[in-house]
């Protein structure tokens, strides 16, 4: 049996059955990781022992006649954004490059709890700040479907390790698109859940009122079996919501008959790729096929998503990444060379009879803070600290964060208002296909605008899925969004799931020569 | 009321260390002494993710103290960051409340008792909660600078009480601070600590000077490092003086110059410039998006006010008014605690002598506890048995020194009233006994008999002396009336 080709949905009935075993299951992801990474580069860190051991006493358990998890012997792989307890979480940077937390976030706990095997972390760009992988200290992750390219970001890592059969299910994290751009660019599912549907304790936050945690997998189906596993309030994230999580994959063969489907005019103008628009829009005729009506509706705010989104998630990311200073853990200069270069310094003001210059100079302290700053953090999340040190800074605050924040909720009006009419709103994902690797690294402008369609969700709160619906000729896979009303993540699997029982975008897998 | 040529002007804000099991943002522990950093947790050392959620009850307890400081409680309350960067603050951040503070507008009623005693009603800008920082201890004994963190303390509820520069002299700061110490003690919000760090304070404080050319004020200096109340009534006397000093030397006024930050130095018993690095922050406050903003019902309001009990203020003026102790007596009282006042009207309502009451629990109570540095709650004499040792004497059974010796039997070896009479051998004498007693004492000396018959009553007092030696337990004041009687009758 071709196990690295099975959905996890078929995989649990496998190992109910008895078909394999969690250990047998376990290892043939790992050669598989084994023979790909190198190529992928999708985990930055493989935690072989402890998932097959993880795998064997779930074996026991199951052997024992005990009650096993949802996911029980499911092997998973996790963005390196969520704390294992004991195990690396670097996020993808320097400053954490040796941090192993003391604590497993909810999540974790959740997936360990229902049985799933964890078998590594996933490359991710630096703090989740990016879009495409590359910013990340452990290197680029290579889109699997065209190793010259990106798998986009900031869960790259995760995106690919599902493209790749690396591992059947994915944990990830949306803080602007960064699920669904990178499902979209790999051709899996991934899923954004509605803000507060899963707990971000131990989700290690870049800004922390866009922040969600979510399932990326091949297919609907997949996705709502995880997605049930690791929903629901949680009593250490207080900005969880204290609702009832509905059996999603109970739900996914809901007819689709009379769904209102919306369609913003606007996000098929200049600047979308033509083979995108013609996926998108062959997609939402299938849609009309299985029984879905189509409306126009309209976002007018949304054309300022990406400055309100820059603006208010660089001000959290400031002040969330100010934690990261060499005094409690992570990355410290070297003491004893920052004390040198402190002597050389006054030595040398001294000599040049600058005495006013040499009081000035940085304490031990200040001193230790930046170098250990500037060494521990790269390009791009300096830039985003700076972005929110300047919004947040007094006389700043009004013109910047507070009018973003205004801004913020005209959007999420906006969508109020269009999901009067309309039950979900579907559209593309990203306005071209993956990019080469390296492309946009010295335009960070370009970067950020391939955010456009991604980052309402986030600043509305609301659960948006990217799902694939088709290919460009180079060969690379293209996504379908839908957008659904807060804590209507069930119609959007629904739909998804609808649409891959009539399509086999889902199916297709990317070419990778085993390496052995 | 001074013959300074200036008025001083202070705003006090105090720190108080809220009386909550754990901490205002996890589950820790905040019992003080620990070994360092044994009461931590993933979020109170600001671990990458960790989130804080909210300690109700630390809530609880700011709006106790907030509504007995007469503050508005706003229905809806948010948490801000004030980011800068310290070791002893491990996230970057300290939560805290910035525009919208959980209450505000109050006042608090003080009595500044060093000159005619004279009430005042100083205004509470604000009260809000925020969490402590961790504590750090440089070694710079050690030759190479080492400092060492402990963040036990880090994430510990505290209430910042701002007040209205209401005040007017360092003495009136002084009446202050302790008036909100005993209020915070009644309310049993906080242990009042101050070596422990439980209450903090620091003392903006200015000038204004009335000049031919107007009113001038001087720049507001900030004072830190004030470690007692009296450091602050030192701190505010120096600065004053150093205020005036420089205004004649240099002339320069508010808004010359900003803010100055100036550290106490109890040694020297000086104030200090801070270094200017230390002074000018942008704190870049914004609402921390990891909690959820505090809606207050009214209902809410309304339990923690039920909560709250009678206040010093109420209880000075009740016990005058209903026990008729003058207002000295009853500031000693109220000031002495809510379980001291207890014990005085248990005692007072079960004797029905609310003045001798109030005597004895002011001399022999209060000393006794002194003594042995006990609260009223380890005082081994129970009210109800003051309560009849206080009728007896009342009564005549007892006189006071013999009162006195009972009441040591009772201290001393934890006996009821009429136990250490036995132990101390003193019964009643009856009337028969001490007629005959008298009547030897009179046969015995006819000089203080012919005295007293000549209006000299005070000469009956020598025979009191030799009718206690004759027999220790009768009652001098018995021994007087029966001689007298017996005298005017021959």
């Amino acid at each position: 049996m071709n196990f690295l080709a099975s959905s996890a949905s078929d995989l649990v009935k496998n190992l109910e059955s008895g078909d394999v075993s969690s250990g047998d299951l376990t290892r043939v992801f790992l050669d598989r990781i084994d023979s790909c990474n190198g190529q992928v580069r999708a985990f930055s860190s493989v935690t072989a022992e402890a998932a097959l051991a993880q795998a064997e006493e779930l074996d026991e358990r199951r052997s024992g006649g005990q009650a096993v998890g949802k996911l029980a012997g499911i092997p998973l792989a996790v963005k390196d954004v969520l704390c294992t307890k004991g195990q690396l979480t670097t996020c993808g940077s320097r400053m954490l490059s040796s941090y192993a937390p003391p604590y497993d976030a909810t999540v974790i706990a959740r997936l360990r709890a229902a049985g799933a095997v964890l078998l590594g972390k996933t490359n991710m760009d630096e703090f989740a700040m990016g879009s495409s992988t590359e910013t990340s200290f452990h290197g680029p992750t290579a889109n699997p479907w065209d190793r010259g390219r990106i798998p986009g970001g900031s869960s790259g890592g995760a995106a690919a390790a599902v493209a790749a059969s690396m591992a059947p299910l994915s944990v990830g994290s949306d803080t602007g698109g960064s699920i669904r751009q990178p499902a979209a660019f790999c051709g899996v599912v991934g899923l954004k859940p509605t803000y507060g549907r899963v707990s971000r304790y131990g989700l290690v936050a870049f800004a922390s009122s866009l922040d969600q945690v979510g399932p990326l997998a091949a297919t609907a189906e997949d996705a709502a079996l995880l997605l049930e596993v690791i929903a629901g309030h949680d009593e250490l994230d207080s900005t969880s919501a204290e609702l009832p999580v509905p059996s999603y994959s109970e739900l996914l063969a809901e007819p689709l008959q009379g769904l209102r489907i919306g369609i913003v005019e606007s996000h098929f103008a200049d600047g979308l790729d033509g083979e995108i628009e013609a996926s998108v829009r062959r997609a939402i005729t299938l849609y009309e096929q299985l029984g879905a009506t189509v409306h126009p509706v309209e976002l007018p705010h949304s054309r300022y998503a990406i400055a309100t989104y820059y603006i208010i998630a660089s001000c959290e990311a400031s002040g969330n990444l100010a934690r990261y200073d060499g005094a409690h853990y992570g990355h410290r200069t070297d003491e004893g060379r920052m004390l040198e270069e402190l002597a050389e310094e006054r030595r040398m003001l001294v000599e040049a009879g600058d005495s006013a210059g040499a009081e000035q100079i940085d304490g031990p302290l200040v001193r230790m803070y930046r170098r250990t700053r500037a060494e521990g953090f790269g390009d791009e999340v300096k830039r985003r600290i700076m972005l929110g040190t300047y919004a947040l800074s007094a006389g700043y605050y009004d013109a910047y964060y507070l009018k973003a924040l205004k801004v913020r909720r005209r959007i999420r009006d906006d969508f109020d208002a269009a999901f009067q009419q309309v039950d979900v709103i579907a559209g593309p994902v990203t306005p071209t296909p993956a990019f080469a690797l390296g492309e946009r690294m010295d335009d960070p402008l370009a970067m950020y605008l391939g955010d456009l369609y991604t980052v309402s969700a986030n600043l509305a709160g609301l659960p948006a899925l990217s799902l694939p619906c088709g290919f460009s000729d180079s060969g690379l896979p293209i996504g379908l969004q839908l957008q659904a009303p807060p804590f209507e993540e069930a119609r959007l699997l629904r739909a998804a799931h609808q649409f891959q029982q009539e399509t086999d975008w889902h199916a297709r897998r990317p070419s990778l020569v085993e390496e052995s | 009321m001074s013959d300074q040529p200036y008025e001083i002007v202070i705003g006090l804000e105090v720190h108080v260390q809220l009386r909550t099991r754990t901490k205002l943002f996890c589950r820790c522990s905040t019992e003080f002494g620990q070994p360092a950093n044994t009461q931590t947790c993933p979020v109170c050392t600001g671990q990458p993710g960790s989130l804080p959620v909210m300690n109700r009850d630390a809530f609880q307890l700011s709006m106790k103290t907030a509504l007995a400081l007469n503050c508005q409680i706003p229905e809806f309350t948010r948490w801000d960051r004030k980011q800068y960067y310290y070791p002893d603050l491990p996230k970057g951040y300290q939560i805290s409340q910035y525009d919208l503070p959980m209450s505000c507008d109050g006042w608090l009623e003080i009595c500044e008792t060093q000159g005619e005693s004279s009430e005042k009603r100083i205004g509470i800008i604000r009260a809000h909660l925020e969490e402590d920082a961790g504590k750090s201890m440089h070694d710079e004994a050690s030759g190479r600078a080492d400092s060492r963190i402990d963040l036990n303390r880090t994430g510990t509820p505290l209430l910042e009480i701002v007040s209205e520069p209401d005040l007017r002299s360092a003495a009136e700061a002084r009446a202050y601070l302790d008036e909100l110490k005993l209020l915070l003690q009644y309310l049993d919000v906080s242990d009042c600590n101050m070596q422990e760090g439980s209450l903090r304070v620091d003392a903006n404080v200015n000038l204004h000077l009335d000049e031919p050319s107007g009113l001038i004020a001087t720049p507001i200096v900030e004072i830190k490092n004030l470690n007692s109340f009296r450091a602050v009534e030192r701190a505010l006397e120096y600065e004053s003086r150093r205020q005036y000093e420089v205004w004649l030397e240099q002339g320069v006024k508010k808004g010359d110059i900003p803010k100055q930050t100036r550290g106490w130095d109890d040694q020297l018993e000086v104030t200090r410039a801070q270094r200017h690095k230390e002074e000018s922050s942008d704190y870049r406050y914004f609402p921390d998006p990891d909690l959820v903003p505090v809606v207050v019902t009214p209902d809410e309001v309304e339990r923690v006010r039920r909560s709250v009990g009678e206040l010093p203020a109420a209880l000075r003026s009740r016990l005058q008014a209903e026990y008729g102790v003058s207002e000295y007596d009853a500031n000693v009282i109220v000031n002495q605690g809510r379980d001291f006042v207890a014990y005085f009207v248990e005692v007072a309502d079960a004797s029905g002598d609310a003045k001798r009451t109030s005597n004895w629990i002011q001399q022999e109570i209060l000393r006794r506890m002194n003594e042995l540095q006990i609260s009223i709650r380890q005082f081994p004499v129970d009210a109800v048995d003051l309560a009849s040792l206080i009728q007896a004497i009342a009564t005549g059974q007892l006189d006071s020194s013999r009162g006195r010796d009972v009441f040591g039997r009772m201290f001393e070896q934890g006996e009821a009233v009429t136990d250490a009479m036995q132990s101390l051998g003193i019964v009643n004498v009856d009337e028969g006994s001490l007629r005959s007693l008298c009547e030897d004492l009179l046969a015995e000396n006819p000089r203080v008999v012919a005295e007293v018959k000549e209006g000299k009553e005070k000469a009956v007092g020598a025979l009191i002396g030799q009718a206690k030696r004759l027999n220790p337990n009768v009652n001098p004041s018995e021994v007087r009336a029966v001689c007298l009687e017996l005298i005017s009758q021959q």
